[in-house]
């Protein structure tokens, strides 16, 4: 008698929790089974919608989609190709940069795309009294246009309106990469109307020009983001697909078992081990994303023994990156020789590494005056990185490799967070750590991980916290330069003199495993790590 | 049944659960206490997800002032305490929502899961218990608690990939992932799609929810199933020996109704305890469930939390928890009463 009782009670209780959460919506029609919907599976959410407040790949990604930049990627490397922006010019002294407009472009409010929603946009990000600057941080842009107005190294003096389609840009002084910049992700062009209206919760319900356009109620937290087409998109006929939707799925395990159900079409993150099971099963297709990173071993030059060359010169003999590479990544990286990847112009090719030789090595380091080796604790990442799938285990590989020079090693791990913290403070002897490059351009790599400027805690990008006045010089150079051969000639001369002080041990670019089912059409994921997918189509 | 809670004992029960309820608040600022320092004392902090990898030492410096997290601990502290006292749980740093909105729907989904694994654990464990003490020491008795003994050790995410390998991938009977296809474009009304599906007259939607909940369910519910299981079969086999069981055997009643209405009745008031534990423990655990199988549940929002370092939503996340948790046990406090009217809540 009771356990019918128990089970009214439950009843009743569930009912009235339920009650107090009730709200009315009504029945949405967004269940159209016609649809052609594309499901795109990773491992966690965006944190905000709102491109110009976010620095997460997994926001990028999805805000790639919604908005356009003036200028783009081409699609497998990082060349700057039109896009908002049909054509553009620079002033002889490289000062001015004038934009021409693509005509006919409309949000998805409706409203029209001009040179005043360009001026807007980036008043709003550079300007900290503008009325709008509000909403988050706007970090990338002070990352790469060197701060917010009124700071000293701030690139842009002015953006004006010449006319309704043309926009020019005044800088302060000549910035190499400045259109590498602007092809960023994050400095895409919002609607102003939408934005003025609520500029924090534009985060929530994003208004650009793109592909696709957020559909109402259309982000679930935790869960999915669901896209819609955007029947007005200026490139006629495109996008593909009635639906675009990203599901997160943490596991990555748990991911791949959806894929291969045919529960989501395509997914990133993947386990390099699950690249065969994807060449074994013809419904399922491998995309191979170049490597814009490098995963490399810092020495700390400011500690002994690594403040001598030669030390540093003979750990980098007694690394196998090709074993690294078979073991841990399952071929899916290329050796490292130069700080920063091939798919970007200015990488040298005449650079020779140093050889894997461990009797050299031992050579090399009685002649620095370590006869017999030394101690060092090795810092190792707990967490896997994109360019780095498991830390401890490379670090125990090559602690081998660095006893048979009589180098013991003590290896010492951290989550990620402390773990950076620690390193950016200069704690480590000797450390893993990696980059993911942003816009695509030299400087980018060379000047943030190896400038002297970056050496500074508690957050040292350089964290060899390695100061060379010729490399300096050089890259200051070749930043303010406006000509791309004579920065291209710069920064192999950088590469040059990197290789020869070895403050780093350079150890792999990782090209990124993805996977889709193989009637998804037209997708290449492209190095900076998020790509548009109006070209992508299921076939069936 | 006469029940001795609202006859005899009403004064002495609500005395009992306003001094129940009382006794939550230092339960639970000494909580708050514990968490606020452990997530305080981790290293990092929220400005590294706000701002990036990149962000420059002027930047995060702006950004603490603009959180407050300049400010030292105890100050911290008690800005937060004052909200949580007015009823507002804070804002989170990262997504600058309210938490006690933002919450809202994750709370939703991790209920949801958590009864009806709860109903699949207790449903399966009482009858595997039963069955195990009726035929005591036969190959049916060590059978079944050879199956509890599985579920207890069985780590959750194992059996959890195994049951998406089979069902999901291999099978292909059932969906791997989240509480709903997100093809079908399904809005919540209440955010418990159980409920809504049925709101909403769909048998598409109530097909597809509960496609969903099987799996998640199974593998949340199969270690209290167990411990139910066993708990079941210990209490019984200590009742099934009393003399009123003989009588009511000698007395010619059936032998179902010996069992499921004479001893597990009498023999219920430990596995209540265990039951109500457990519910606390799931409501709280199911973490891995929900990472495994993609369930937004209340686990998941402050697991992301945790890795962003998003204090207010750590904080006010794990309150809701245990405010949860302790409601629970009280509930179950209750329901002794209720099935044992012998026990009474004044306090002589």
């Amino acid at each position: 008698m009771f356990k019918k009782s128990f089970l009214i009670i439950s009843i009743v209780m569930i009912m009235i929790l339920s009650a107090f959460v009730t709200g009315c919506v009504d029945k949405q029609n967004a269940g159209d089974a016609a649809a052609k919907t594309l499901i795109y599976g990773r491992g966690a959410d965006s944190i905000s919608l709102d491109p110009a407040q976010v620095t997460d790949g997994e926001s990028l990604k999805v805000t790639r989609q919604i908005f356009d930049t003036l200028v783009q990627y081409k699609e497998h490397n990082t060349e700057v190709i039109p896009a908002l922006a049909e054509k553009w010019e620079q002033s002889e002294d490289g000062k001015t940069w004038t934009f021409y407009l693509r005509k006919g472009v409309k949000f998805h409010d409706g409203t029209d795309f001009n040179a005043d929603a360009v001026v807007y946009n980036f008043n709003r990000w550079m300007d900290p009294k503008h009325p709008e600057h509000k909403g988050g941080e706007f970090p990338y842009y002070a990352y790469m246009f060197g701060g917010y107005l009124g700071d000293d190294g701030h690139v842009i003096k002015a953006v004006t309106a010449v006319d309704a389609h043309t926009v020019k840009f005044e800088l302060n002084f000549t910035s190499g990469p400045f259109l590498n910049n602007l092809a960023m992700p994050p400095f895409a062009i919002a609607s102003p109307t939408a934005v003025k209206a609520d500029p924090v919760e534009f985060n929530q319900n994003p208004v650009g020009t793109g592909a696709f356009k957020i559909a109402e109620n259309g982000w679930k937290k935790n869960d999915a983001i669901t896209l819609i087409k955007n029947d007005n998109f200026w490139q006629k006929g495109f996008p593909l697909m009635d639906k675009l939707i990203y599901k997160s799925i943490p596991d990555n395990a748990a991911r791949f078992t959806a894929l291969q159900a045919g529960d989501i079409d395509m997914m990133d993150g993947m386990n390099p081990d699950d690249s065969k099971t994807v060449k074994q099963n013809d419904a399922l297709a491998l995309h191979i994303r170049p490597g814009m990173n490098i995963a490399y071993l810092a020495f700390n030059t400011e500690k002994k023994p690594f403040d001598n060359p030669k030390v540093r010169q003979a750990l980098n003999m007694a690394v196998n990156k090709q074993g690294i590479i078979n073991s841990f990544y399952a071929n899916m990286a290329e050796p490292a020789i130069n700080p920063m990847p091939n798919v970007l112009w200015g990488y040298n090719d005449s650079v020779i590494d140093y050889e894997y030789n461990i009797e050299k090595a031992k050579q090399l380091l009685a002649e620095a005056g370590h006869p017999n080796g030394f101690e060092v604790e090795f810092y190792a990442m707990q967490d896997p990185r994109p360019y780095m799938p498991n830390g401890k285990k490379v670090a125990e590989y090559m602690q081998q490799d660095f006893a048979k020079i009589g180098v013991k090693t003590k290896i010492v791990s951290y989550d990620w967070q402390t773990y950076k913290d620690r390193v950016g403070k200069g704690e480590h002897q000797m450390a893993l750590f990696g980059w993911i490059g942003d816009n695509g351009d030299p400087d980018n790599f060379l000047y943030v991980l190896l400038d002297k400027d970056n050496t500074r805690t508690p957050d040292a990008g350089n964290i060899s916290f390695y100061r060379s006045e010729p490399l300096h010089s050089i890259l200051i150079e070749a930043q303010r330069s406006t000509d791309q051969s004579a920065r291209s000639a710069l920064y192999e001369k950088a590469q040059d003199i990197i290789k020869k002080d070895a403050p780093w041990i350079p150890l792999v670019h990782a090209t990124v495993p993805e996977a889709a089912r193989s009637d998804v059409k037209g997708w290449r994921p492209h190095p900076t790590g998020s790509e548009p997918l109006y070209n992508v189509s299921i076939s069936k | 049944m006469g029940n001795a809670i609202f006859s005899k004992g009403v004064v002495g029960l609500y005395a009992y659960i306003i001094r129940r309820m009382l006794m939550l608040i230092p339960v639970l600022i000494g909580m708050s206490i514990i968490t606020f320092s452990i997530v305080h004392a981790i290293p990092g902090d929220p400005t590294k997800v706000i701002l990036g990898d990149k962000a420059t030492p002027e930047q995060v410096a702006l950004v603490k002032e603009n959180l407050g997290l300049d400010k030292p601990w105890y100050t911290q502290y008690f800005q937060y305490m004052k909200g949580v006292l007015t009823g507002d749980l804070g804002t989170s740093l990262i997504t600058k929502r309210p938490i006690s909105e933002e919450i809202r729907p994750f709370l939703a989904a991790t209920f949801e899961l958590s009864m009806v694994a709860m109903l699949f654990a207790f449903i399966f464990g009482i009858n595997l218990g039963v069955l195990s003490a009726w035929r005591h020491n036969s190959w049916l008795d060590y059978g079944t608690m050879i199956i509890a003994l599985i579920g207890v050790s069985i780590p959750v995410f194992w059996l959890g990939l195994m049951e998406l390998w089979f069902f999901a991938q291999y099978l292909d009977l059932l969906p791997s992932y989240g509480r709903v296809d997100p093809r079908l474009g399904f809005v919540g009304i209440t955010n418990f799609y159980l409920l809504d599906s049925i709101l909403y007259g769909d048998v598409t939607y109530l097909k597809d929810v509960i496609m969903h909940l099987i799996l998640p369910a199974i593998a949340l519910g199969t270690i209290p199933m167990a411990i139910i299981a066993r708990m079941t079969r210990s209490s019984m086999l200590e009742v099934m020996h009393s003399d009123y069981i003989r009588t009511a055997r000698a007395k010619g009643l059936s032998e179902f109704w010996v069992i499921y209405k004479h001893t597990l009745k009498n023999a219920f008031m430990p596995i209540l305890t265990v039951v109500g534990l457990q519910m606390g423990l799931l409501l709280g655990g199911a973490v891995l469930t929900e990472t495994i199988f993609s369930w937004p549940g209340v686990g998941s929002y402050i697991y992301n939390a945790i890795h962003a370092r998003d204090y207010p939503v750590i904080q006010s996340g794990i309150l809701v928890l245990a405010t949860i948790f302790v409601c629970i046990n009280l509930l179950v406090d209750l329901l002794y009463g209720w099935i044992d009217p012998r026990i009474q809540y004044e306090k002589e």
